[in-house]
């Protein structure tokens, strides 16, 4: 609103015909197209050149003027990934590991926000307050005795070394209890009090299905974050064939790093499932992403 | 609990009762058993190996187990080490030049983005969020690629300009730039949503009234935006510094996987030190102090962040 100049904002609301907005957005607005188009441009770039490369060969990137139509050998540079480095093994790790936390967090994080928004016990708001000031405390710093524990648990070149960190996140509880606050109600849940549930069953058969699309958007969230993951599986992880799809395409790059076009068709092919998910869900997590944020 | 069945009532009356206190003792341990995984998981690696790290940092400890008491002799050693204040000038410069570009970006395109009358708003939207969803291992072959000094194709628009090319990598400033570059396109477009998301919350009509009063966009950005993205500014200026002092994969993978970022550590933050003393060199212990050293500067960074930018806009 504030960016119009002016145009009397009043009229343009009020009439709101096409045509009338057709031309305040030619006329007024165009640079915020301009804008727009240039910051989105940005941001899609670099992955389409991720294709382009990954499709012709190393030398669509040594190539000037630089080649900007995708070519025919994706196929054939993939093939040449998955004889490089146990890449289909990787890609299966992350899945695993990144469906887990999805799964876990999608679930635990709502039964946590529940208790929070709809149950009353002693000590719940000095143990939520603490729950939300783990969010501001930079952990990973302590890598060294993280890597120290995993160690003494034997879970050093494992996945679960990934995994049962990622389970549960404070900022998921935090977000599930404001979505379980703002839209089960307490009627709702006395009804069922009264009908003789227990909290456990009014959680699984009342509160959970209906906020399930807010659980299943922390789902992917934390699906994203977990897949695209580097420091901790690079520390944790030492054997190939442990490797998350992350730290595939590092051992691609360095074993050979001179063939540029084989470093990119792999970090296409691993950012391929995120993609996909995005054409699916993109909305849904930028609606999730905004949901979530802190409002003032 | 009868009280709260009639709804007259219930707006003065504390929320959150599905439990009815006089219940089993199983209803009454419930809550706990479902907020315990967190605490646990916390706990366990989390708040431990944070405090467990102040512990190791007073030993020579090696990764085998062997161990010597020496005190603050890691913090004397560390201070007196030329690598540790390079990489924490890099660390400092990286953060600065990656954080405010990215919030002032983000700040202009959440304010264009919230315009009611824009076409195509979902499709800017979610090309906004595709940066976020690119892995940082993805994403640094392609700026590596990209900001290339032969055959990269920024250095070919600077060579076609009739300018030499430039060899980023080589220097601090151009190393700096190339990793702040790519932390920016990474995370500009999710703070456009933050951004976004508190802004949708301001009542159109407090700019309509504002319009009416003659305020121009420049006064009413100052005057209404501002003071009402406050938390939200807080929030990002926070966390992009906990993010941002902490960086670790760009600056890694930018240079090709070299823990010193460059022969001449040009662009080797705290946290690859860190990671070259403790796995690399196998000094437990003095990388647990690097680890100390930055989580102190992190605190004092992120508490003067907090105490500026709640000032921000509170006046005016």
């Amino acid at each position: 609103m504030a960016t119009t100049t002016g145009t009397p904002q009043r009229d343009s609301v009020r009439v709101r015909t096409s045509r009338t907005r057709r031309r305040s957005i030619g006329r007024v607005r165009w640079y915020t197209y301009l804008l727009l188009g240039l910051a989105a441009a940005a941001c899609i770039f670099p992955v389409y050149w991720m294709f382009v490369v990954s499709s012709v060969g190393s030398q669509a990137a040594t190539q000037l003027p630089p080649r900007v139509v995708p070519g025919g050998n994706f196929l054939d540079l993939l093939e040449l990934v998955f004889e490089t480095v146990p890449f289909v093994r990787s890609l299966v790790n992350s899945f695993v590991v990144a469906s887990l936390i999805a799964v876990g967090q999608a679930f635990l994080c709502s039964l946590a926000g529940f208790a929070f928004a709809k149950m009353t016990f002693k000590g719940r708001d000095v143990l939520f307050l603490v729950l939300v000031l783990t969010m501001t405390v930079p952990a990973q710093l302590a890598i060294i005795p993280q890597y120290m524990i995993m160690s003494t648990l034997g879970w050093v070149d494992t996945l679960q070394a990934l995994v049962v960190p990622g389970l549960v996140s404070a900022f998921g509880i935090f977000w599930m209890r404001q979505h379980i606050s703002a839209t089960i109600s307490d009627e709702l849940l006395q009804a069922a009090r009264m009908d003789g549930a227990n909290s456990w069953q009014i959680f699984l058969r009342i509160a959970f299905p209906v906020v399930r699309p807010a659980a299943a958007v922390l789902g992917l969230l934390g699906f994203v974050n977990a897949w695209n993951d580097f420091l901790w599986p690079f520390i944790v992880l030492k054997s190939p064939d442990m490797y998350t799809a992350q730290i595939a395409i590092k051992a691609l790059q360095s074993n050979i790093s001179v063939d540029l076009g084989l470093a990119m068709a792999g970090s296409f092919l691993v950012t391929v499932p995120l993609l996909v998910l995005f054409a699916f869900f993109g909305k849904q997590m930028v609606s999730g992403i905004m949901d979530g944020a802190f409002k003032g | 609990m009868a009280a709260t069945l009639t709804p007259g009532t219930l707006k003065g009356v504390k929320p959150a009762t599905a439990t009815r206190p006089v219940e089993k003792r199983w209803e009454r341990l419930a809550p706990y058993g479902y907020v315990a995984p967190f605490y646990v998981l916390f706990l366990v690696f989390g708040l431990f190996p944070l405090l467990f790290t102040f512990y190791v940092a007073l030993f020579d400890w090696n990764p085998i187990g062997d161990k010597t008491f020496v005190g603050l002799a890691n913090f004397q050693q560390l201070a007196a080490d030329p690598r540790f204040w390079n990489a924490l000038k890099n660390t400092f410069s990286i953060w600065i030049i990656s954080t405010a570009p990215q919030l002032l970006i983000a700040l202009v395109l959440a304010q264009v983005l919230n315009s009611a009358l824009l076409r195509f708003a979902t499709f800017f939207r979610m090309a906004m969020l595709l940066p976020y969803i690119t892995s940082v291992a993805a994403t640094a072959i392609v700026f590596a690629q990209l900001f290339n000094r032969d055959f990269g194709l920024l250095n070919w628009v600077i060579g076609g300009l009739g300018f030499e090319h430039v060899d980023f990598m080589s220097t601090p400033v151009g190393s700096h730039l190339l990793v702040s570059t790519m932390v920016v396109w990474r995370w500009f477009g999710y703070n456009t949503l933050l951004y976004l998301a508190a802004l949708q919350a301001v009542p159109r009509d407090l700019y309509e009234a504002a319009a009416m009063d003659g305020a121009g966009p420049v006064k009413q950005f100052f005057h209404i935006t501002l003071p009402s993205l406050r938390p939200v500014i807080v929030f990002t200026v926070i966390m992009s510094t906990i993010g941002g002092l902490q960086i670790f994969t760009e600056p890694l993978l930018l240079s090709n996987g070299t823990l010193t970022c460059g022969t001449a550590r040009q662009c080797q933050t705290l946290s690859l030190f860190l990671y070259e003393q403790g796995f690399g060199s196998f000094k437990f212990g003095y990388g647990s102090a690097i680890g100390v050293a930055l989580f102190a500067i992190i605190v004092v960074v992120a508490l003067v962040n907090f105490l500026l930018s709640s000032r921000l806009g509170k006046k005016g």
